[in-house]
């Protein structure tokens, strides 16, 4: 979520779901909260029931929509165009004029007074782009972006800030290939002390105004033109918001992945933090940004990365394109002079200590040499690509079903064919198991068993309730789950597997002395186990997690503790006080209460629930209002005190004002809460932190029926990353063979890619088969009844699905030009119970350049009446076999009766 | 919400009525996300099979109907006004223009089912439903058009009539049931049948003053229930005619009419009698 991370300074939600009910305003935009995430639903239903206005702005209306006040339909993809009009709103309108809490907020907390670099240029001077674009390489150079006064310009957005330029040198723009803008705290350059700024905010360089002027052109007429929102519509939205915020009221905002799969999905995400930091509503109850997180644990396989560019707590992944040599290169490159990540070396350090025990010695860098360098971009979509390529040889897939929901599905299933080895790992034989005698193409005869040469070993998972662990979810919740029965047959958990396969990894490298062997050999992997099939003790792992000093083995009350010199171990420092004490493992609290709940579960960082809680206060320290308390400042005790764990110094003073030469949090004044920032200010202007600009801006997606009116010269995001090759083709803009926009989306009664829901016969009969929704415009355009057998088409593939016509999609009236949208669940495929066309055939590899995540949200496409050729979904309109029917009775006696809630935190 | 089962006087036990002790739920429609959590959960715990994988193309409902096999429903109905194409934009709070219901068996006051049913196999319970006895149902199918609203069903496996038990072995056991333990929006509510209605009238209350006039309570005793039938220990809070949901206005029990349809009988065969006498005697 570099969204986020480049404007507040963390990658994760701002607030908790249960806060929601303190709002005043909900906007959910870029999700459908009641369909994906009903359980948390319940805090909007309950906001509602006190008086609060809600508003969905989707391109369907949906079930979140049905409970909304407000239902704005807009084109998809058209995100930033709504958002910089609220922006232009807000700055422009009378109460944020009026009221001085916005101008306090503002100027306080965040960086709307610094002085910009004289040289940088917005969008508006240069037809579509920022300074510093270099239409060759596709990519900017962030020297101009940079806080005015700064020599040293060499922070790059994604954090990889090389104090040497010469070092990396004709490697920089690939130094920018490998390194993403993940939600790592961000700084500007060699900046050493406070930048120079105008107060006044009249600066025509000082960020505000910057802002303002970027912004002019997004007006209502202009929403209405690129969203196809009426003007009334889009000025009610934005009256709603202006006099929700303020010192006594706060609105809130809920995004998912419909924000995030856009090649400008991260800067839809940071419009938004942009425009939350203008009304004042960061850092308050019933205020901020919920991320929410799509599947379980989604937000934990962040923190403990499953991503190829990170290591555990945001702390970047050695790479051999920049000056990383060694511990002591890395550190320098890597830490900042100001802010939080000015202790970067304590994470680090006790990271390697935690990895590789008594081998890691201050003598050897902490073993930092036996940590593998990325050298190019591994990311999902150029993975499928290496495999394809014959690159990447062997894959292990757990709890992914990627030829279902992987972007082009067609490549993904044909990159599968050219592996050696293919280990899935889950509780059904799921497509991407089956792939090989069951796709679409072995069904048509185009791929023969036979001639596939991968080898595939699928291996039984155990459920949820037969093992014990953790989620962390949407709010940075981790919350621990037990173990309710024994795993049947030869399931296993994830963890069990894992340690087995370190083990047996380890008896196979055992006295290898190369590179590769080391780091094999030396890596700690001694966790105890319990039970009969040798579980690992998973206490164990949560008290390396929460780290520990290495002398006495003694658990760190928090990341506070932690050290640079080697004494200290911890394998992921921001989950640190997860076990403060032997056997008190938080994420098992289970007692709720009304406000902050600080005894449910562990929340990272400290337990902190508001992330940015001190700008819940006033510059003073005083709450904002009595009504929106959360913490303040004792004066009496001389400390943060409030309703949540203080996300701020707990004894910095609000007066405090820096030394001359203070480092670190230290150079923070008393106002200045978001700690991770190397100013301490929330960013209105991203100086880095973001590949395709410092301010949000219009881009149409890379498939679209129209031009931008916006940037005529400029219709695509000039960095978007793209892969143009035979077997993953795109659409011109505009192409007249794929008049329709296509969006594809999720269902309440299926999971992703379907592999827990499409298999379990009582959630399959509840949406049994694929379909899109199309308005009856469309449909009478193209002859299709509802229910009639219809065939979408891209030039990656085409799907075979029913037809839903209804009026909950409408054409979107765009000037003289009409839209039309499609909707195309993505759950479904040619496995299971419940099958369908896989819409992940239509879509495209392409990237966002910061998230490098795809555009599965937006494309183009064509539509007819009637099947595909051959049938290759497979999806049948048959009652089911009387087998089938009886699955669900026959399970009894493994189906544990139990309490229904209890699993829902899944 | 577990709420405690209150202890009943044993005196009653068997007798009709809405009364002390009585359970029941309020399924409020107007904080309905139509999730289906309480189909899926009411599957689960009472070990239902799977009906059928057939795809309707009726909005969001694949359920159809209550059977044998499925005893919660979710009914969705599509209420957008395509006279211009557009999405309503401004609504009225809460649950509006897309209709979502989950509809149960009712736990009727005065239950048809129970008074059609000749071999005593369905019994009014301590907390006032109307629970079917397995080893007893015969399978006769009487209870199946006595019921005026459709809930229960032969099973075509077992050939026995089944329907919701308002999961009695789970609140035996001080339970919540499992459907409305599942609902995350607080949809559905149980508890005892007074206080739901009084927390039924206070949200209507409330609804009506911000804005939402249509609402009202669908089976409140107080008001006559639903006509013929007194009072549903099951009831709703709806927002469009009973009919929208398929519901009926005015159900009525076909055992009520026997009465009438017997002296209509009895008048039609003197007048046929009479016709024929004065048929016969005018030859």
């Amino acid at each position: 979520m570099p969204g986020l991370g480049a404007r507040l300074g963390r990658g994760g939600a701002t607030t908790f779901q249960q806060n929601l009910a303190e709002s005043d305003c909900i906007v959910i935009m870029g999700s459908n909260m009641a369909e994906n995430h009903p359980v948390g639903f319940r805090f909007v239903m309950q906001a509602k029931q006190r008086g609060a206005t809600l508003i969905h702005v989707d391109p369907r209306f949906t079930r979140t929509s049905a409970m909304s006040d407000v239902h704005v339909p807009l084109r998809a993809g058209s995100d930033v165009a709504f958002l910089g009009a609220l922006v232009n709103y807000v700055i422009n309108s009378e109460r944020w004029n009026s009221d001085p809490f916005f101008r306090e907020y503002v100027t306080h907390y965040t960086n709307a007074s610094v002085i910009i670099n004289q040289d940088f240029k917005d969008t508006e001077e240069l037809a579509g782009v920022f300074s510093g674009y270099n239409p060759e390489t596709r990519q900017y150079d962030f020297e101009t972006w940079q806080y005015d006064g700064e020599q040293d310009h060499s922070t790059s957005p994604s954090g990889d800030r090389s104090t040497n330029r010469d070092q990396t040198g004709p490697n920089r723009d690939e130094a920018k290939e490998v390194q993403t803008a993940e939600p790592r705290g961000e700084f500007v350059g060699r900046l050493t002390g406070q930048p120079r700024t105008d107060p006044s905010l009249q600066d025509p360089m000082c960020a505000f105004q910057i802002v303002k002027r970027h912004f002019a052109r997004y007006t209502p007429e202009l929403v209405e033109r690129i969203c196809g929102v009426p003007q009334d519509l889009f000025l009610r939205v934005a009256e709603a918001l202006v006099t929700n915020s303020g010192r006594d009221r706060t609105s809130s905002f809920c995004y998912a992945v419909a924000w995030t799969q856009h090649t400008i999905g991260t800067q839809m995400i940071s419009c938004c933090a942009l425009l939350q930091l203008l009304l004042g509503n960061i850092g308050r109850p019933g205020g901020g940004i919920l991320a929410l997180r799509g599947h379980a644990t989604i937000q934990g396989s962040t923190d403990i990365p499953t991503l190829y560019n990170l290591l555990p707590g945001y702390l970047p992944m050695p790479t051999s394109v920049k000056k990383h040599d060694t511990l002591t290169d890395y550190l320098q490159v890597e830490t900042p002079e100001l802010g939080w990540w000015y202790n970067t070396p304590k994470y680090m350090v006790s990271l390697l200590k935690a990895w590789y025990g008594d081998a890691a010695t201050p003598e050897n860098g902490f073993a930092y040499d036996l940590m593998p360098k990325i050298e190019a971009d591994y990311s999902f979509q150029k993975m499928l690509l290496m495999m394809k390529d014959g690159i990447i040889k062997g894959l292990f897939c757990m709890g992914e079903n990627p030829v279902v929901g992987g972007q082009n599905a067609v490549l993904g299933r044909q990159a599968l064919a050219n592996l050696q080895w293919l280990v899935v790992r889950d509780v059904f034989e799921i497509e991407t198991a089956a792939f090989w005698y069951d796709a679409p193409e072995v069904r048509k005869g185009e791929l023969r068993p036979q001639d596939i040469k991968t080898e595939v070993f699928f291996l039984p998972a155990s459920l949820t309730g037969e093992k014990e662990g953790s989620y962390t979810n949407t709010q940075r919740l981790v919350q621990w789950h037990d173990k309710a029965v024994e795993p049947r047959g030869d399931c296993r958990s994830e963890s069990w597997f894992m340690l087995q396969l370190g083990k047996r990894l380890k008896e196979l490298y055992a006295g290898d002395t190369s590179a590769r062997g080391r780091q094999i050999n030396t890596l700690t992997w001694d966790y105890p186990t319990i039970g009969e099939t040798g579980e690992p003790d998973l206490d164990a792992v949560i008290r390396e997690i929460n780290g520990y000093t290495v002398a006495d083995k003694k658990l760190v009350k928090s990341f506070v503790d932690l050290k640079a010199d080697g004494s200290t171990a911890c394998g992921c420092w921001i989950y640190s006080g997860i076990m403060p004490e032997e056997g008190k493992n938080l994420s098992k609290n289970r007692r709720g209460d009304e406000a902050a709940a600080l005894e449910w579960g562990f929340a990272w960082p400290a337990n902190r629930r508001i992330l940015y809680n001190r700008a819940s206060a006033d510059p003073q320290g005083r709450p904002w209002s009595e009504r929106k308390k959360w913490v303040w400042w004792d004066d009496t005790q001389g400390e943060w005190t409030g309703l949540d764990v203080p996300d701020f110094p707990k004894t910095k003073r609000p007066d405090y004002q820096p030394p001359e030469g203070a480092k670190g949090i230290d150079a923070h004044p008393g106002d200045a809460p978001f700690i991770m920032m190397a100013d301490g200010k929330g960013w209105l202007y991203a100086a880095s932190g973001l590949r395709d600009g410092p301010l949000p801006t219009h881009y149409e997606p890379w498939e679209s029926p129209i031009g931008n009116a916006l940037y005529p010269e400029q219709p695509r995001s000039p960095s978007a990353l793209f892969f143009e090759r035979p077997d993953n083709v795109y659409h011109e803009l505009g192409d007249p063979r794929f008049p329709y926009v296509i969006t594809t989306y999720r269902l309440t009664e299926h999971l992703t890619a379907g592999g827990m829901t499409r298999y379990v016969p009582w959630l399959a009969e509840l949406q049994p088969g694929g379909f899109l929704e199309i308005s009856p415009e469309l449909a009478a355009e193209l002859d299709i009844s509802n229910g009639d057998w219809v065939t979408v088409m891209t030039l990656r593939g085409e799907a075979e699905t029913r037809a839903m016509v209804t009026l909950r999609l409408q054409p979107l009236h765009l000037g003289d030009q009409i839209v039309h949208q499609i909707g195309m669940p993505w759950h479904f495929g040619y496995g299971g119970l419940a099958k369908g066309g896989i819409a992940n055939d239509l879509s495209a590899l392409v990237q966002d350049p910061n998230s490098r995540i795809h555009e599965g949200k937006s494309f183009t496409c064509n539509l007819r009446k009637g099947r595909a050729a051959g049938h290759p979904a497979g999806y049948s309109t048959k009652r089911p076999s009387p087998e089938l029917t009886r699955q669900a009775g026959e399970e009894e006696g493994h189906w544990v009766k139990g309490d229904v809630k209890g699993d829902h935190g899944a | 919400m577990n709420a405690a089962i209150p202890l009943i006087d044993s005196d009653l036990v068997g007798t009709t009525g809405a009364r002390h002790g009585a359970m029941g739920y309020l399924t409020d429609t107007t904080l309905c996300i139509g999730c289906k959590a309480c189909e899926v959960a009411c599957k689960q715990w009472n070990q239902l099979p799977m009906d059928n994988l057939e795809w309707t193309g009726y909005s969001y409902d694949n359920t159809k109907d209550l059977s044998a096999t499925t005893w919660r429903h979710v009914a969705f109905i599509e209420q957008l006004d395509g006279t211009n194409g557009h999405s309503p934009g401004v609504m009225p709070p809460f649950q509006s223009n897309w209709l979502m219901m989950s509809d149960i068996c009712k736990h009727c006051v005065k239950a048809g089912c129970l008074e059609a049913c000749p071999t005593g196999a369905i019994i009014r319970t301590e907390f006032d439903t109307v629970v079917i006895q397995q080893d007893i149902c015969n399978g006769c199918g009487y209870c199946v058009p006595s019921c005026p609203f459709g809930v229960p069903d032969l099973s075509a496996s077992d050939h026995k009539a089944h329907k919701c038990t308002l999961c009695y072995d789970r609140m035996v056991d001080d339970l919540e049931p499992a459907c409305s333990k599942a609902c995350p929006t607080d949809s559905i509510q149980f508890g005892p049948i007074d206080e739901l209605m009084q927390r039924a009238e206070r949200r209507v209350a409330e609804l009506h003053q911000r804005g939402v006039k249509s609402a009202y309570i669908y089976g409140d005793r107080a008001v006559g229930g639903t006509q013929g039938i007194d009072g549903l220990n099951c009831f709703f809070i709806l927002t469009a005619e009973p009919e929208v949901y398929n519901l009926p206005a005015y159900p009525e029990l076909p055992q009520d009419k026997v009465g009438s349809a017997w002296l209509a009988t009895l008048g039609a065969a003197f007048a046929i009698g009479a016709v024929a006498v004065a048929a016969l005697r005018g030859r």
